[in-house]
């Protein structure tokens, strides 16, 4: 029953951290395909929203591609970021460095959510609050709900380090790492799906 | 009116004599009594738990064995007594409804439109949420670890926060009672009646957020057993030889991972429209109604199958035991649970048929929907052909087993005609859907569950429960069900609509009371099965069964005794085909010494978050009804708070050293060794003590 799935596997001298990981990354993976399913309905509705502007401003209006594409850029790298830290993890390179990238991380998970902030208020300035169509209210109820996850994944991030300050790299905090990095990793799949969807389709 | 700071919208409108005092008529102050009589009864329940607990002590007991237990067995448990409470207040809202509806010729009755649709929203919401949710779950939490032979479910404080979850959202449909008014707009919740334009008051809030905070609590259910099927089962358990219970406990778990969240969308997009103005299922601004129906039913239909695969597990260990036969077509049987949960998401349409979409499209949802009856049928004939030169036994789960036979294929018959999108548009919004869907639920899940309740019972407590007053139940509830729902066919055909608090049709009469008499019978059902655990209680020496297995058991559960220990197995057991323990016992083997030895065994050790959890969100769910913003922010943070703290727990294990699990064993083994076995012909009598002679064995001598 050795049967090994996606995720940053540890390994045999991980000890007991290696026994839990195996269950515990399968189970948050099978939590992250319905969290998919939350995202994915709300894509849908948004798709077909996109004509029910109702008389207030649409897409063109609204969406700044180049600050999404920014965003983006930012968001991906984290990904990258996140992998360097649960590498140096894996291969025992010292605290330090983890930290280090988990820093990283959170600082551009940071200004990726500074930046949505920004794009939020401006769009609010044009009048694309949610109040003002169905489309506007499908966009609402999709893109921040992406942000949230991005915010809550931080307050995550800050509670791992939190405990490694406690307890040093321990069996708790390795396995916590590991699922953090499924759940950063998912919300730049995600993201992937709402820049393809939200952005480039709206504006197409 | 602006909000209080202090109880936000809450005010003296919200008390359940209001409807009394406000009363201009006779039948606004009927209508007054009864909410107030409910309100009442609900408040002087919770009092009467409560003083009993505080006059046995009970309330360190109920803290430290078991609100914070991680022990599936007692999860379970909470759960099946969760379900069992909802259960009564559901079936007295039924006969209260058919009392309205035999009175309400010629408009009359004793409650006003208004309460009658707060009756019929709260009665369809705990049936499906907070009674066969909580049942199911809570069955399968009891005894699928057990059937693939591990220790627990591979999350155990997640199972504890699921419990906390349905809880909350249980409490808060149980503080609508006292704390008035609940949603009118049924238990779909259908838009835009449930918009903030046509209820403006707090009924829709309770609805949308005991919803969601149980189906939350759902999805994490599914989520656990899973991955417990998937990664717990023990040495030789490969999944062609699990019980068909388990096989249909992961097609319903994958069903909750995945039509769970359909429904909390929908109702945190009503939320949304509700409160901060968004325009996702308005009429106006841009919004649209039907995405509703397309996301509540991507939900609904898939819980149809979520309700009815657990007792379809049910039935398959019940005729297979009461047969002394192993199950007939296994393969067949397992193939049709995984038709069945995947058509389940094919469907959905059907519930809309008469909305507008294309003839094309229903004549596509139509077929799929009868498709449907194909693997069911399957598992019909599988279930027959089980009995079929078995040796069959009518005990009570046999009873209710052999009723929903022949009463689930009529229920299904009937959905065949609904699938027929033209049949549909003429019986549309009738009583012959409501007839219908009882007819599935009811015969289909209820009973399932019942039975199943009586099969593990035994298990759990370590008594069996009287057969005597399980017999009167059980013909109590095919009697009632059929006196209270077939008429209900005829006056849907006859065009009496659904969820309809008077009427002029003199035709309709006779039926109605029929329908009455049915509820009433079944309210004496619900009695009897009351009267069935108190007696059984009283007369728990006499029915013990410490060894374990009363029924001659075929899978691993059996071979523990009962109850079972906190670890179940002593040590890991090693399977070799389908129906496990039923080949230790023919080998002779399930009693003998561990080969091994025994070993130290970890257990998780108690935890709070579970309490904390359920209190936690029964405020945020109350608050963000009322509109009271400082409690639900810090009920929030509460949970929010509880979950980091969480995180820097390290020592979540306790060690049940080897010493005490051999003691344990060795005592059970010495309790075994003295029990004389029990044929099966006197398993109802006192001699059963637990240690069965197998049906094979018994046939040879």
């Amino acid at each position: 029953m050795n049967t090994r799935h996606p995720g940053l596997n540890l390994g045999a001298h991980h000890g007991a951290a290696d026994d839990a990981a195996e269950v515990e990354i399968f189970g948050f993976w099978v939590f992250m395909m319905s969290d998919a399913v939350l995202f994915g309905l709300l894509m849908a509705t948004y798709v077909s929203f996109l004509g029910a502007t109702h008389g207030g401003p649409g897409p063109q209006t609204l969406f700044d591609l180049r600050s999404i594409t920014v965003q983006t850029v930012l968001l991906l790298t984290s990904s990258l970021t996140m992998g360097l830290a649960q590498l140096a993890m894996k291969h025992e390179e010292g605290t330090r460095r983890i930290v280090v990238w988990l820093l990283v991380s959170l600082g551009l998970g940071g200004a990726f959510l500074a930046l949505e902030m920004h794009d939020f208020l401006s769009m609010i300035d044009k009048g694309g609050v949610p109040q003002a169509s169905g489309f506007l209210s499908a966009y609402w109820a999709l893109v921040p709900l992406h942000g949230l996850h991005v915010a809550s994944a931080g307050l995550w991030m800050l509670a791992i380090l939190g405990q490694m300050a406690w307890y040093g790299v321990d069996d708790g905090v390795k396995t916590g790492l590991l699922r953090l990095g499924v759940l950063w990793h998912f919300l730049d799949v995600v993201w992937i799906g709402i820049f393809t969807i939200v952005f480039v389709g709206g504006l197409a | 009116m602006t909000p209080d700071i202090l109880l936000g919208r809450l005010d003296a409108s919200a008390l359940p004599w209001h409807e009394i005092t406000e009363a201009e008529n006779r039948l606004q102050l009927l209508s007054g009594i009864v909410g107030l009589a409910a309100a009442l009864l609900a408040v002087v329940a919770a009092l009467a738990v409560a003083a009993i607990l505080t006059r046995r002590r009970g309330w360190g007991p109920l803290w430290r064995d078991w609100a914070t237990s991680l022990d599936h067995k007692k999860i379970g448990i909470m759960y099946v007594v969760v379900a069992f409470a909802m259960l009564a207040r559901g079936v007295a809202e039924a006969a209260v409804m058919r009392l309205q509806q035999a009175l309400g010729a010629d408009g009359g009755g004793i409650l006003t439109p208004d309460h009658f649709g707060q009756l019929f929203s709260t009665h369809g919401t705990i049936m499906i949420f907070f009674v066969a949710m909580p049942f199911l779950t809570g069955l399968i939490n009891f005894v699928m670890p057990m059937q693939i032979g591990a220790r627990d479910v591979s999350f155990p404080l997640l199972n504890s926060v699921s419990l906390g979850l349905t809880v909350a959202g249980a409490a808060l449909v149980m503080i609508s009672l006292v704390i008035q008014p609940f949603s009118t707009g049924g238990w779909s919740g259908y838009p835009p009646f449930t918009e903030i334009s046509f209820q403006p008051g707090a009924g829709p809030d309770y609805w949308i957020w005991a919803v969601t905070l149980s189906s939350l609590g759902s999805t994490l259910s599914g989520i656990n057993f899973t991955v417990t099927i998937y990664k717990e089962r023990c040495e030789g358990m490969r999944l062609m030889r699990m019980p068909m219970f388990c096989w249909t406990s992961l097609c319903t778990s994958i069903l909750m991972i995945f039509a769970m969240p359909p429904l909390t969308v929908a109702t945190g997009l009503l939320a949304l429209d509700r409160y901060l103005g968004f325009h996702v299922f308005t009429n106006d601004g841009g919004g649209n109604v039907m995405l509703f129906a397309n996301l509540f039913w991507l939900f609904g239909h898939p819980e149809v199958y979520i309700l009815i695969l657990p007792a379809f597990g049910v039935w398959s260990e019940v005729f297979s035991t009461f047969s002394g036969k192993g199950i007939y077509g296994y393969f067949t049987l397992v193939l049709a649970t995984m038709c069945i949960a995947v058509l389940s998401f094919t469907v959905w349409v059907h519930h809309f048929f008469t909305m507008g979409q294309s003839a094309d499209l229903n004549a596509v949802f139509g077929i799929a929907t009868m498709t449907i009856s194909i693997p069911t049928g399957v598992k019909i004939y599988d279930w027959m052909l089980t009995m079929y030169r078995g040796r069959v036994r009518i005990t009570v789960p046999m009873v209710y087993a052999v009723g929903f036979l022949f009463l689930f294929v009529l229920g299904g018959m009937s959905g065949v005609l609904l699938a027929n999108p033209s049949i549909d548009f003429q019986v549309h919004n009738t009583l012959f859907l409501v007839a219908h869907f009882h007819n599935m639920l009811i015969p289909g899940t209820l009973f399932g569950m019942i039975a199943g309740y009586t099969l593990w019972f035994p298990k759990a407590f370590g008594f069996r429960l009287d057969d005597r007053w399980g017999y009167r139940a059980a013909g109590l509830w095919i009697v009632g069900f059929i006196l209270a729902f077939f008429p209900l066919y005829l006056l849907g055909l006859m065009g009496m609509p659904r969820r309809l608090v008077g009427f002029f049709e003199e035709g309709w009469l006779p039926l109605t009371l029929a329908a009455l008499a049915g509820a009433g019978c079944i309210v004496l059902a619900v009695i009897a099965l009351g009267v069935q655990l108190a007696v059984s209680i009283r007369r728990r020496e006499a029915l013990a069964v410490p060894v374990g297995d009363p029924w001659d058991g075929r899978s691993l559960e059996w071979a523990l005794p009962a109850p079972a220990p906190e670890w179940n197995f002593p040590t890991d057991p090693v399977v070799n085909g389908r129906d496990a323990f039923m080949q230790l016992k023919r080998q002779g083997g399930h009693l003998d010494r561990p080969e091994g030895g025994f070993g130290d065994i970890r257990v998780p050790r108690e935890s709070a978050i579970g309490p904390i959890v359920a209190v936690a969100g029964t405020a945020a769910g109350f608050a963000l009804t009322w509109y009271i913003w400082w409690l639900a922010a810090l009920s929030v943070a509460v949970i929010v708070g509880a979950m980091i703290a969480r995180g820097f727990v390290r020592d979540a294990w306790r060690t049940i050293p080897a010493a005490t699990v051999e003691a344990h064993w060795t005592a059970w083994r010495a309790l075994a060794d003295a029990t004389p076995r029990v044929r099966r012909s006197d398993e109802l009598r006192p001699a059963n003590r637990g240690h069965a002679v197998p049906a094979a064995e018994e046939r040879s001598t």
